[in-house]
């Protein structure tokens, strides 16, 4: 099934159940059982959302007002740099997860293309040791990649970073990336070797572009992986503020006795709006590839 | 002379697929099997910060052998090695709580999604919000909104007048909250994968169970459930995976509260935040926990193969 396919079928439910079929009651079961799940998903985005608005000693205010003395403050302050190096945060994150994601994507796009048009000894220990990487956890690992960074110099940087976040990305993207190709249907590949094409030829001009919804979407995954990852930049990155990605950077908010809500909202906000935008642009796609790539093994 | 034909046969069908696959196959090479390997060799010493090679400082390494020591000292559960036993019975509660309130709520919004239901869209994407949110944020969120005194929650569940507990302390309640954490940022992964599943049922199937008579239970149990067995059995799977190893939400919320405590965490925590910086202990954690999910990965594909998955 195509992501094309897959999202058409989001739209026209398989089997349409007349509305007409259900009682009252039934109807007003659903809908307060649906009303009652998306309240308790939206109100902690809601809640932050409104403190964001309110001084650090009104978000702590033993009955709280949704409004109280609410200014835009708390952004001017975070914006400006005067509650640590945010934006120097933020580019550190976003050049962090860019370079992951388009390092993983190119270096797998090749393997996940191979491992779905051919047959070859080691295919099937290859793709089981990608799932078998997706257990690691990071502790099994870290000791070394730390071992690893500071032989090469790079402990502390944001390109060791990338290198370890590599450790993830990579098998997981190949994972997709297979998944979708599989969906791509092969006679195109053979119509490109009639006309002469190298099975490189063939992938170059004719399934990498065809593939583009799914590289896009495999980047996206690989982009969060990165932008959300609290271990290993917490344990790797120097010490210097402007060295922080905003995973770490924002912990400065929760000290022990004094944590800045407001502020700390604020600068989630502007963490998780852009997130949000995109990840509504995207979502419909987002599971097709992994269950498509997982299932079919 | 016979062998090397062979060999030439066997390149000339293969090298494409080979040349494809070797960025990955180095790449995996250098930044998870040899990390793996020191990792384990690691797990036999006595490395810390201490005495790790630093080539800033121009210091060699200059760790020793321990041979079995961390081994016998996590395993035999002594608590200034974090209790293993403990934790792993905390971990197993931690992980198989998570994913069984993430499967049944996930599974069940995928079935009232999957209905006709006025303003289907707009629920669909509501009930995806905290999927969007990047994780560490939602940590955030919810740490402020759990705060014994100026949390939603506990004034919440003091206008109802029911008890309102410490969530953060240092007790049980600390491991609920986060559950409660881990749940609402699970559910709609789930929920979306599960109702992927469900449209991909064909129709035909119900109709002929109508015609047949079944209730709606037992369209429920005998469609519903065997047509989504795929893809349940791969993100129950992942889900255990991913919350065996889940750190962020736990480390962000609690810290280093021992009521808390699962293996990652403490793991990263004789890495990271003790003084000691103890390096050979969390490899040893490390290694433990690859083993454990090894183990449980084969005893999970096992029995899926005698109900003739083929995974």
């Amino acid at each position: 099934m195509s992501v094309e396919a897959a999202s058409f079928k989001a739209v026209q439910p398989t089997r349409a159940l007349k509305r007409s079929e259900r009682s009252r009651l039934a109807s007003f079961g659903l809908h307060a059982a649906l009303v009652t799940a998306s309240l308790i998903a939206v109100f902690p985005v809601f809640w932050v959302l409104v403190t964001s608005f309110k001084p650090d000693a009104r978000a702590v205010e033993t009955t709280p007002k949704l409004v109280n003395e609410s200014s835009l403050d708390n952004y001017t302050r975070i914006l400006s740099g005067e509650k640590g190096d945010f934006l120097a945060w933020f580019g550190n994150s976003v050049v962090i997860a860019l370079l992951t994601t388009v390092l993983s994507v190119f270096l797998s796009a090749t393997t996940g293309y191979a491992a779905s048009r051919f047959r070859f000894p080691g295919k099937r220990s290859l793709m089981l040791s990608f799932l078998v990487v997706q257990m690691f956890p990071f502790a099994v690992l870290i000791v070394p990649l730390y071992n690893i960074l500071l032989a090469l110099g790079l402990q502390g940087t944001s390109f060791g970073l990338v290198l370890v976040y590599c450790t993830t990305a990579v098998p997981f993207c190949t994972y997709m990336l297979k998944g979708y190709f599989d969906t791509i249907p092969g006679d195109i590949d053979e119509a490109g070797r009639v006309d002469g094409l190298s099975p490189f030829g063939v992938f170059w001009r004719l399934v990498l572009p065809l593939a583009r919804p799914g590289l896009a979407v495999t980047a996206f995954y690989a982009f969060l992986t990165a932008w959300g990852e609290v271990a290993f930049a917490s344990a790797f990155l120097s010490a210097a503020d402007e060295s922080k990605t905003l995973a770490v950077g924002l912990q400065v908010f929760v000290q022990q006795n004094r944590t800045e809500w407001g502020h700390l909202a604020a600068a989630s906000i502007l963490v998780a709006i852009p997130a949000i935008v995109v990840f509504y642009l995207v979502q419909r796609f987002l599971v097709t590839g992994l269950s498509s790539g997982a299932v079919k093994g | 002379m016979r062998r090397e034909t062979s060999v030439r046969r066997f390149l000339d069908r293969h090298w494409y697929a080979y040349a494809m696959v070797l960025p990955v196959v180095v790449v995996i090479a250098v930044l998870v099997l040899f990390p793996l390997a020191q990792g384990v060799f690691f797990t036999f010493t006595n490395i810390n910060e201490g005495n790790i090679a630093n080539p800033v400082l121009d210091r060699p390494a200059t760790y020793v052998s321990v041979g079995l020591d961390n081994y016998l000292n996590i395993l035999s559960g002594d608590a200034s090695y974090g209790a293993f036993w403990g934790t792993l019975v905390r971990t197993l509660i931690w992980t198989f709580g998570c994913v069984f309130f993430h499967y049944t709520i996930g599974l069940g919004l995928a079935l009232l999604l999957n209905r006709q239901v006025r303003g289907r869209a707009v629920y669909r994407v509501l009930l995806i919000l905290p999927w969007a949110v990047p994780a560490f944020i939602s940590a955030f969120a919810w740490k402020y909104m759990f705060n014994a005194q100026y949390g939603i929650i506990n004034q919440a569940l003091r206008a109802v007048g029911l008890p309102d507990p410490v969530w953060l302390g240092q007790s049980d309640w600390a491991l609920v909250a986060v559950m409660i954490v881990n749940i609402w940022l699970g559910v709609p992964f789930m929920m979306v994968a599960l109702l992927g599943g469900l449209q991909s049922i064909p129709g035909d199937l119900y109709e002929a169970a109508e015609v047949d008579g079944a209730t709606p239970w037992q369209r429920f149990r005998h469609v519903t459930l065997p047509g989504l067995q795929s893809v349940s059995s791969t993100v129950v799977l992942l889900g255990i995976i991913w919350t065996f190893n889940m750190f962020a939400i736990i480390y962000l919320i609690t810290g280093p509260n021992p009521n808390t405590r699962i293996l990652v965490t403490y793991a990263f925590e004789r890495f990271f935040s003790g003084a000691s910086r103890d390096f050979a202990v969390a490899s040893t954690y490390g290694v433990l926990i690859l083993s454990v999910l090894l183990v449980f990965a084969g005893v999970y594909r096992r029995a899926l193969r005698k109900q003739g998955e083929v995974w």
